[in-house]
């Protein structure tokens, strides 16, 4: 059973595509080419991120993502966290464990939340394509009220989240 | 054109790391599968669930529905729609312009952007295992209820 649980949805999903696959073949094979698709962009946008992420681990000290993001980082933190976020490229996905390998340096739980928000919905490229399909006073418009709503909500959820609960999620981290 | 760039940066660092210090580029180099390993399982279910979701509301299918439901009904439509699935940007974004040209409101467009990007229910799964169900909740929520008031603030500013 510890050997199959991290592999739950897994195979979940896998029984409900067969079930699919029996009853409308079509279907089954759309549903195929588009995990296919999925699981080709992961491949192509996972391996530089993990390689920083060892990188980052191995050679940046926990001080240093302290001083500029840890408890007492401030407005410093926050606009860090926001430019990291904004100028990511890639599914957030891709930002979790950049955000776990954060979190195991000592950066401070709002300021990771923040990082998680800017990556969600204030990505450069992505405000680029938005600008080309629904114009620029729509797209900048949305860009500012994400940049106040993000850390409005940060700071909301690092509140909610108690200080032990955060330790728990920071120990979970610590020895990755 | 940005994943270039990120592949760019991460292989120059990592041979100025091997020619800094081998040892420890072996050790980041370990510590990069491990990581990579731990959430595999995790995140392989999530691909296979966004690659079923994704056949099932296909993007087609989603313009048909939102297209025809508009106002307030058809904001909070496009808002489940825009929290469950899960559209590269790519797609995403042509998809709400042509929504917008088939009827939509610029409210119902901007809440539909803001939860598909924002809001993430098919990862929950992957983010409750780096961050814990309480964390993947509230961020997710507050991210849903947040859609809205973008949406509304948009629409104000853009009428």
């Amino acid at each position: 059973m510890k050997l199959i649980k991290p592999y739950i949805l897994l195979i979940l999903v896998v029984i409900i595509d067969l079930g699919i696959i029996l009853y409308n073949p079509d279907l089954g094979l759309k549903i195929f080419t588009n995990t296919r698709a999925n699981i080709l962009q992961m491949l192509a946008i996972l391996p530089p991120i993990f390689l920083l992420i060892g990188l980052l681990d191995v050679w940046v000290p926990r001080e240093q993502f302290m001083r500029f993001m840890g408890e007492k980082s401030g407005i410093v933190g926050i606009s860090f966290s926001i430019l990291l976020g904004a100028a990511a490229a890639g599914p957030l996905y891709a930002a979790f464990p950049l955000a776990a390998i954060m979190i195991q340096k000592g950066v401070k739980f709002s300021n990771v939340l923040i990082f998680l928000g800017a990556w969600s919905t204030m990505k450069i490229p992505m405000v680029l394509f938005e600008i080309t399909a629904l114009g620029s006073q729509f797209a900048l418009t949305r860009w500012v009220i994400s940049v106040v709503g993000i850390i409005v909500m940060a700071l909301l959820i690092s509140r909610i989240i108690t200080k032990t609960e955060q330790s728990e999620i920071y120990a979970r981290h610590s020895n990755l | 054109m940005f994943e270039v760039i990120l592949y760019i940066l991460a292989l120059t660092l990592l041979s100025y790391s091997f020619f800094r210090d081998r040892k420890k580029t072996k050790m980041a180099l370990t510590k990069s599968w491990k990581a990579f390993i731990n959430i595999l399982p995790a995140l392989a279910g999530v691909l296979a669930l966004i690659g079923l979701m994704l056949a099932v509301l296909s993007p087609d299918l989603v313009t048909r529905v939102l297209g025809q439901n508009t106002g307030t009904w058809g904001m909070f439509l496009t808002s489940l729609f825009g929290a469950i699935t899960l559209i590269p940007a790519f797609v995403a974004y042509p998809m709400a312009a042509s929504l917008l040209d088939s009827g939509a409101g610029i409210m119902q467009i901007a809440v539909f952007v803001s939860t598909l990007t924002m809001v993430g229910t098919v990862t929950a799964p992957l983010e409750a295992k780096y961050f814990g169900w309480k964390e993947t909740l509230l961020r997710n929520g507050f991210a849903y209820l947040f859609s809205f008031v973008a949406a509304i603030i948009i629409g104000v500013v853009l009428r």
